[in-house]
């Protein structure tokens, strides 16, 4: 008996490991007491050393200084703000008009400013419950088809994930041992991409069933002219002025500074443009000068608060004059003036945000410290290494592990939910990834495009629960269903395009990581020096790896 | 049982208080993060004093409002299996949990890290960093939130025991989340609008996230 446990001591450990979660109890309790309790065994049977376990609370320690996880709570508080501030409100119901009279326009709106609130608050459920809530409603008066209307915003809703500053993008860089803002910009450009899937999925539609998607009658919208024109020569009128206005703002920044790098003046660029059509605006309205269309200046002056949120916050992070726990925090300074300024930050709102935060945080935390607890002894019996000679075992080379991989993610979503994905498979697959040559931010993103699909799944997906709550009875979930399905579609097709194409995903790894690793799966270097009477045994045996990492910073200071 | 009932609240009461509390410690982290930030680009200003209070601040919200966080039943569960169960089973298997997995987990790294804080405080500990804080008051909020949790697992373990005895209402310890009708409303709220005819099509049992 004992010899078959340190034999197969690992698979028995992961085992019960899945015994322990499907009890239901909650996940960090369960993780840390399979490892706590596999501890004990080891340590009994002598696989393991008594002091072992005695590194667990500097473990627990190097948690509470991670940098990068800070980010967490700070973006948490941005989101929570500024889905009561109102801002969802005014860009749905400006942009639904600007864009209602094109066949199928509200759904283009609900794309588009999915993707700019995935941008900002980064809370499916937020941004699902306001598109619901006022864009639905839209569709459905005008006879667009159920189940397109509610693909659409479920699918929209759930951009929150993938677009920075999404908490699995930090989550997945802190467990894969790479920068924040690395992973954040190589996760932009697939956000991106699936924003203009969303939106041809919708063209065939609007192409091959026209009746399904129809054209918003003019009389709907309400920001038009008094002499009933529609005001949009003006607003094309002001886009030429501002981007001449960026382009020219290039040309000189270029000649003066020939060294810049493409992203920050690109940025740049459109702050100067962003300004411009703000300060137009404005003086139109305050001035009353009359020289924009009424949807122009409505149009600028709700694009421009989250515009103006993502430079702060995405902008100085990809500029690289801010840590993305700094943005994070900026972020939710902004947020707060922002729901000041629209007078609907109230006592209230702040404390209900903060208990949420606050609770969103300790669970996170304890699943992390759970995980932690458990990859320590994991580790300890060398169970890392019975997960890579499974894994790498695979037929196929890099491609079978990849598409094992994804298949295994793909399915679990439907039960699990990122956190715990991230927190307990990440760290067992991300190691092998990394032996075999994959690039952890591009396996990382892919991991996270193939993750979103959880929020979409029927029955259990998340998007789809808020959707059934708020969408009105006639709508069935059977709609919801069969509305996301093409959505979900379209998401595997993003993940095999992901792993076909693997330039989708530009890795400009400016920082080497490597160490990182080492720090997340076992403790900083510093618990050494602070313990020298704890004698570690060297790798391979019982133990836990030793690298001399003093301290692995994730972030470019 | 009328002891262990009235001992359970006063746990309940207290970590319920130290909860909201250090919810406070949010606000000032990202007060402090941003003014930190902003003086630092400004002024090229910056200590590592103001870095690390953000993560003292943010140690001290998981660890001590955790157990605060057990007591509204936040901490993410898998019950796509045990959610078909009956209400009873599921208190039943909970009772072992706390038994098996959360008790002795606490008890343990409360052991481990009782000796760890002590040593930090008994030598005066400072942080390696230059202008750095004092250490041990970081590291003393581990035993601190890990003797909270074992005493709100006592209290959880009071309230099932009494749930089967009969003794004590189920809403004592379920989830008091917000449902999602809830925050339609409050969101319609915000925002002026209203909310539709509110339906139940689906079932309860969709995952949090």
């Amino acid at each position: 008996m004992t010899e078959f446990l340190i034999a197969n001591m690992a698979p028995v450990m992961f085992a019960t490991l899945v015994i322990f979660l499907l009890s239901g109890f909650p996940v960090a309790f369960s993780l840390a007491a399979n490892g706590l309790l596999f501890g004990l065994i080891g340590i009994e049977v002598g696989l393991l050393k008594p002091e072992l376990l005695q590194a667990l609370p500097n473990r627990l320690f190097g948690i509470m200084g991670n940098d990068t996880l800070l980010a967490i709570p700070f973006f948490t508080f941005m989101g929570l703000i500024l889905e009561r501030s109102g801002m969802a409100e005014d860009l749905l119901d400006t942009i639904g008009q600007l864009f209602g009279p094109l066949r199928g326009g509200i759904a283009y709106a609900v794309i588009f400013v999915g993707a700019l609130l995935a941008a900002t608050t980064g809370v499916v459920a937020a941004s699902v419950i306001s598109m619901g809530l006022i864009s639905l409603p839209v569709m459905l008066r005008y006879g667009y088809d159920r189940k397109v209307a509610a693909g659409v915003i479920a699918a929209s809703g759930t951009l929150a994930q993938i677009i920075p500053p999404s908490l699995v993008l930090i989550v997945m860089a802190d467990q894969l041992g790479r920068s924040v803002g690395d992973m954040y910009q190589a996760a932009f450009l697939p956000g991106l991409a699936l924003t203009v899937f969303y939106a041809l999925y919708i063209l065939a539609v609007t192409m091959l069933k026209p009746a399904a998607l129809p054209a918003l009658p003019p009389e709907a919208r309400n920001l038009s002219e008094a002499n009933g024109s529609s005001g949009l020569t003006s607003l094309a009128g002001l886009l030429a002025i501002s981007v001449a206005a960026a382009w020219l703002f290039h040309t000189i920044y270029l000649s003066t500074q020939p060294q810049a790098s493409g992203d920050s003046i690109g940025i740049y660029d459109g702050v100067i443009g962003v300004l411009v059509a703000y300060g137009t605006a404005l003086a139109n309205k305050k001035l009353k000068l009359g020289l924009l269309s009424k949807m122009t200046e409505k149009v600028v002056l709700v694009l421009v608060p989250p515009l103006a949120l993502i430079f702060l916050v995405l902008g100085t992070i990809f500029v690289g004059i801010a840590t993305p726990t700094e943005g994070g925090g900026m972020g939710a300074l902004g947020a707060m003036i922002l729901a000041l300024t629209n007078r609907r930050l109230s006592m209230d709102l702040l404390k209900q945000a903060m208990n949420s935060t606050t609770r969103l945080s300790c669970f996170v935390m304890f699943i992390l410290i759970g995980s932690s607890v458990f990859s320590l002894v994991f580790r300890g019996i060398n169970g890392d290494l019975w997960v890579e000679h499974l894994l790498s075992s695979l037929p196929g080379g890099q491609a079978g592990f990849l598409i094992v991989v994804n298949l295994l993610f793909f399915g679990l979503a439907f039960f699990l939910d990122f956190f715990e994905l991230a927190f307990i498979l990440v760290p067992l697959v991300g190691p092998v990834a990394d032996k075999m040559g994959i690039d952890l931010i591009w396996f990382g993103v892919l991991l996270s495009v193939n993750m979103q699909t959880s929020f979409m799944h029927p029955p259990f997906g998340f998007a789809l629960f808020y959707l059934r709550s708020v969408a009105p009875k006639e709508v069935k979930t059977s709609d919801i269903y069969w509305g996301a399905v093409p959505f979900v579609g379209i998401q595997v097709v993003m993940v095999a395009l992901i792993i076909a194409f693997p330039s989708m995903i530009s890795v400009a790894s400016k920082t080497d990581m490597k160490e990182q690793i080492e720090l997340n799966i076992d403790m900083g270097g510093d618990a050494f020096t602070e313990m020298p009477n704890v004698d570690f045994p060297a790798d391979g045996e019982a133990g836990v790896e030793v690298q001399p990492v003093l301290h692995a910073e994730p972030e470019k200071k | 049982m009328s002891f262990f009932l009235s001992l359970s609240q006063s746990i309940d009461a207290l970590n319920e208080r130290i909860g909201l509390a250090v919810s406070w410690a949010l606000l000032a982290a990202v007060l402090i993060c941003a003014g930190n930030a902003l003086i630092r680009y400004s002024l090229n200003i910056s200590s590592n004093a103001w870095l690390e209070i953000q993560w003292y601040l943010f140690g001290a919200i998981f660890l001590l409002a955790s157990s605060y966080t057990l007591k509204r039943n936040e901490h993410v569960r898998i019950d796509v299996i045990v959610g078909r169960f009956s209400k009873r089973t599921q208190v039943w298997i909970d009772v072992a949990g706390f038994l098996l997995f959360l008790l002795p987990a606490t008890v343990l790294i409360l052991y481990f890290a009782l000796p760890f804080a002590f040593e930090s405080v008994r030598s005066q500990e400072m942080s390696s960093n230059a202008g750095g804080l004092i250490v041990w008051p970081a590291k003393v909020l581990i035993p601190v939130g890990f003797l909270l949790l074992t005493l709100q697992g006592l209290s959880e373990l009071i309230k099932r025991i009494g749930f089967l005895k009969g003794v004590v209402d189920a809403s004592a310890f379920e989830k008091q989340q917000v449902t999602p009708e809830e925050e339609i409303e409050a969101i319609a709220a915000a925002n002026n609008l209203t909310a539709p005819a509110l339906t139940t099509g689906m079932s309860n049992t969709a995952k949090e996230a």
